[in-house]
């Protein structure tokens, strides 16, 4: 047997790295001398098959849940461990397509899993765990006075840009609605778009319901319901070719009972396949 | 004629210096020094090495990628003519005069250096933002900085700055202040030396300050990032276009990050042109 | 009218006072820190004296409240190093100070031209100062000082950085300009003080050690550096009937043109060349007599200087190989009474 596990989840390392490595490449690229930018997975003691550590690279937006997810595990599997890595799900396919070593991917959007199911990348077919939907995120006291989708055409408005699953989701929702949008800022990511909004340089931003959940004291969130019709896909699969026993077996805590209650609890919707 | 002597050659004030032949470097260092130089090339080979060269006209000037390489450009110069305007002041006081507070006041100065980039850009939003320090007032005059390509010009200058100031700092100080004595016992007052015996001086050092901060400038994305926000024409830099193409195109990416690349080393090899025979 | 200053900086320990009549040279002499960059500085306003104050031409140049800045003193420094700007021609050089004062280009070039010819420097107007040499350069530091028309010019070691060749025609060039001009002078070299100025002033750490005229410092210099530059040997000490006793209690014969009152400060000084060199003492000789230990020998030519503290001897070559003289010898310098001058300090 290997060393046990150190407690309560002490001996867990987690990697959390908003910035890819092709933002290193980019600033490294700018003359800038930025530090850092080794493989973020490389450290993590990992090694696909041992079946006693795991490691999941996990969408940014699921990371409350997931490092819940991963101390239950660690309980219930004593001297197993889960080593975690949050990014944006670009960033992480283009990680796993460079050779990362993850056993286990979540992404926040149904595309970016396809990419990695075509390259031959993923064991088996992954599958849809939860749904995101798009809210409108306005600094406390909603001082532009927005209460729908349609009020956002006058306002200081932050979205994610078109390339980014948040920001196709604010694509899809103006073609139902049939209003145009036309943000100061485009953002590549969820987090530079709430940011801007909970420093009140923007009077409101387009985000995922659970980002507005998670900062429900800083930012106030306006529901938009043509949102339901055009969610998010959130899908996981196992890594190929040599995902251990264990992958599985922690794709299934997400998909159970357990996951599935958390992650509504954290305001994700369940897939579409439950009710 | 002085009839002095007859020259031989146009030798200095004090008799030129023998060139002592230096003992030589240990062979080791030139290894070591090639590993260094191989971690800076290597990358960057790289990169050329992963460029789709038949995409990369298509790629390169795209409606997106002319945009964001017009928007840097401007940004930069506009930002380099800011650190001039202010950096240049600055780095005279710090080298020429002494006050308390003064080391204390260099090291703040030199602060952007070191301090990430997106924390530059959290200082600068709440400095300049709606919410901020300076936010009410600029209201008040009808200014919104947030968003806006001037955004994008603060946050670059916030981070170049220092190397305007390092450099022409370094240069004054190596200069010294002794043709600034005799200028003004010849009766040129203090603005008069400043304009025609301090700036031409120092002129070399000036401008290899104001390449380092175009480089810099090209080169942000934290602090745009975090105060100016990304909008095609408006704030989208390059570098905040290659982060974004990456997400859709890694090959446009690739091909954007080349040509920052060859941006930043055609004005920096420029300015060293042009800057090298004046040294005095 | 002239140049007055009386000046005090604690932290150079430097307390000085001097003064120079209208239209005259002043050669500063002193050894390296005794205050001779200090005192150019005060002058031209690149340091602010602790307590004193200045004149120039009946101007205020500071005071205890009031400091004139460099640039409107029309005081000027010339530097030991020329300075030449190096981004400006030498004409352009030279022009400085009139285009500073506000005269057209043309003006200040064509008064430029007139001080490059003064100072026998017109072909050099087109160079840059990098293709100078070491004297050219310092010509035209010299005429772009004169271009400033300065009341009060201030040269700092002039002809130091010169090399030997250069210096004489330099020199006489600087002669010619100073004459009838006032000017403050630093030297280390006392055929300088001899050609270019009126009067004397002696440094030594910081305070005036003599002052007086360029003549009388030279037969009797009244400081040792003084008399070092003349190259004499310098015996200062109390006055007794015919002679002196020093420090050291050693008498010394001398012959003085007025007979000094015994107990008063004296100085007795002598030639090297009156000196002999003995290896015993000489007995039942006339001569002053004084017992030394070499401490260096310095060759020039046929003769040699046998330095023993602070006085020395000059004897030929042969004479020192003869007495097998090196540094440690114990020896016996002689000089006769009538060799050795004494006078009141």
């Amino acid at each position: 047997m290997p060393s046990p596990a150190t407690g309560t989840g002490a001996g867990r390392k987690r990697l959390r790295h908003r910035l890819g490595g092709s933002a290193v490449l980019a600033c490294a690229l700018a003359l800038t001398g930025c530090g850092g930018g080794a493989d973020p997975a490389s450290d993590g003691g990992s090694g696909s098959g041992t079946g006693d550590t795991i490691t999941v690279f996990a969408a940014a937006s699921l990371r409350e849940v997931f490092e819940s997810l991963a101390e239950d595990y660690e309980t219930r599997n004593p001297g197993s461990e889960v080593v975690l890595n949050f990014a944006g799900s670009s960033d992480l396919a283009t990680q796993i397509e460079a050779g990362a070593p993850a056993d286990v991917f979540a992404s926040a959007d149904a595309p970016t899993m396809e990419r990695l199911a075509e390259a031959g990348l993923i064991d088996g077919e992954p599958g849809e765990f939860a749904r995101n939907r798009l809210t409108i995120a306005v600094p406390q006291g909603n001082p532009a006075g927005v209460n729908g989708f349609a009020d956002l055409t006058g306002v200081r408005l932050v979205a994610c840009a078109p390339q980014v699953p948040c920001g196709a989701a604010a694509t899809r929702i103006q073609e139902v609605t049939g209003v145009r949008l036309s943000p100061v800022s485009e953002e590549s990511s969820v987090t530079e778009v709430l940011g801007k909004v909970i420093s009140g340089e923007a009077d409101a931003g387009l985000v995922y319901v659970t980002d507005a959940l998670a900062a429900a004291g800083e930012v106030e969130a306006v529901p938009i319901p043509e949102a339901a019709e055009v969610p998010n896909s959130y899908l996981i699969g196992a890594v190929a070719p040599n995902a251990p026993e264990a992958a599985r077996e922690f794709i299934d805590t997400v998909t159970g009972s357990a996951g599935q209650a958390l992650l509504q609890e954290a305001g994700f919707q369940p897939p579409a396949d439950r009710p | 004629m002085t009839g002095t002597r007859p020259l031989t050659a146009p030798d200095r004030v004090r008799s030129p210096k023998p060139r002592v032949g230096f003992p030589g470097l240990p062979p080791w260092l030139f290894l070591v020094a090639a590993l260094g130089a191989l971690f800076i090339l290597l990358p960057l080979a790289a990169v050329v090495t992963r460029v789709d060269w038949a995409r990369f006209p298509e790629l390169v000037t795209s409606e997106s990628s002319i945009a964001a390489l017009k928007l840097s450009l401007t940004t930069s110069a506009a930002a380099t003519a800011l650190c001039i305007v202010a950096g240049t002041p600055m780095a005279l006081v710090l080298a020429r005069s002494a006050f308390p507070g003064q080391q204390v006041l260099r090291a703040l100065v030199l602060l952007p250096l070191v301090l990430p980039p997106v924390v530059g850009g959290i200082a600068l939003l709440y400095t300049f933002g709606r919410q901020g320090l300076l936010g009410g007032t600029l209201r008040a005059l009808g200014v919104e900085i947030a968003f806006s390509t001037t955004a994008v010009v603060l946050a670059q200058t916030f981070v170049a700055l220092p190397f305007l100031v390092l450099s022409l700092e370094g240069a004054l100080r190596s200069a010294g202040g002794r043709y600034e004595a005799v200028a003004a016992t010849l009766g040129a007052s203090p603005t008069t030396v400043l304009r025609r015996v301090t700036i031409p001086l120092v002129l070399p050092g000036l401008l290899s300050g104001a390449v380092l901060s175009f480089a810099r400038a090209l080169g942000e994305f934290g602090a745009t990032l975090t105060f100016a926000g990304s909008l095609q024409g408006v704030t989208r830099t390059l570098p905040l276009e290659i982060y974004l193409q990456r997400e859709t195109d890694p090959d446009a990416a690739v091909a954007l990050s080349l040509v920052l690349v060859a941006v930043a080393v055609l004005v920096v090899g420029l300015a060293h042109r042009s800057s090298a025979p004046a040294v005095p | 009218m002239g140049f007055a200053l009386e000046a005090a900086v604690h932290a150079r320990r430097f307390d000085v006072a001097l003064s120079m009549g209208d239209g005259e040279t002043l050669a500063v002499l002193g050894p390296n820190g005794a205050g001779k960059s200090t005192l150019l500085a005060l002058a031209a306003g690149l340091l602010r004296a602790d307590t004193g104050s200045a004149e120039l031409d009946g101007r205020s140049l500071f005071g205890p409240r009031s400091f004139l800045p460099p640039h409107r003193r029309g005081v000027c420094l010339l530097p030991q190093e020329p300075l030449l700007f190096p981004h400006l021609s030498v004409l352009d050089n030279v022009a400085f100070a009139p285009r500073s004062a506000g005269e057209s280009r043309a003006a200040s070039r064509a008064s430029a031209r007139g001080w490059l010819a003064e100072v026998e420097a017109s072909e050099l107007a087109d160079k840059r100062p990098g293709q100078l040499s070491g004297g050219q350069a310092q010509r035209v530091a010299v005429a772009r000082a004169l271009a400033a028309r300065p009341s009060l010019l201030l040269l700092d070691e002039p002809l130091a950085s010169i090399d030997a060749a250069a210096a004489p025609g330099l020199r006489r060039m600087l002669r010619r300009v100073l004459a009838g001009r006032n000017a403050v002078i630093v030297t280390h070299d006392l055929l300088d003080a001899l050609i270019l100025a009126d009067t004397v002033t002696v440094l030594e750490e910081g305070r005036v050690a003599e002052a007086g005229s360029t003549q009388s410092v030279v037969e009797r210099p009244r400081s040792s550096f003084a008399a070092g530059l003349a190259g004499l040997n310098f015996v200062p000490g109390t006055s007794v009937p015919s002679g002196l006793v020093d420090a050291a209690g050693r008498r010394l014969e001398a012959v003085s043109e007025n007979p000094l009152p015994a107990g008063i400060p004296a100085a007795a000084v002598f030639s090297p060349r009156a000196v002999s060199v003995f290896p015993v003492a000489p007995a039942g000789s006339p001569r002053n007599v004084l017992r030394v230990s070499v401490t260096d020998l310095e060759p020039h030519g046929e003769f040699v200087t046998v330095r023993a503290g602070h006085l020395s001897a000059e004897i030929s070559t042969s004479a020192v190989a003869e007495l097998d003289l090196v540094p440690g010898s114990e020896v016996w310098f002689t000089v006769k009474a009538t060799a050795v001058t004494l006078y009141p300090l």
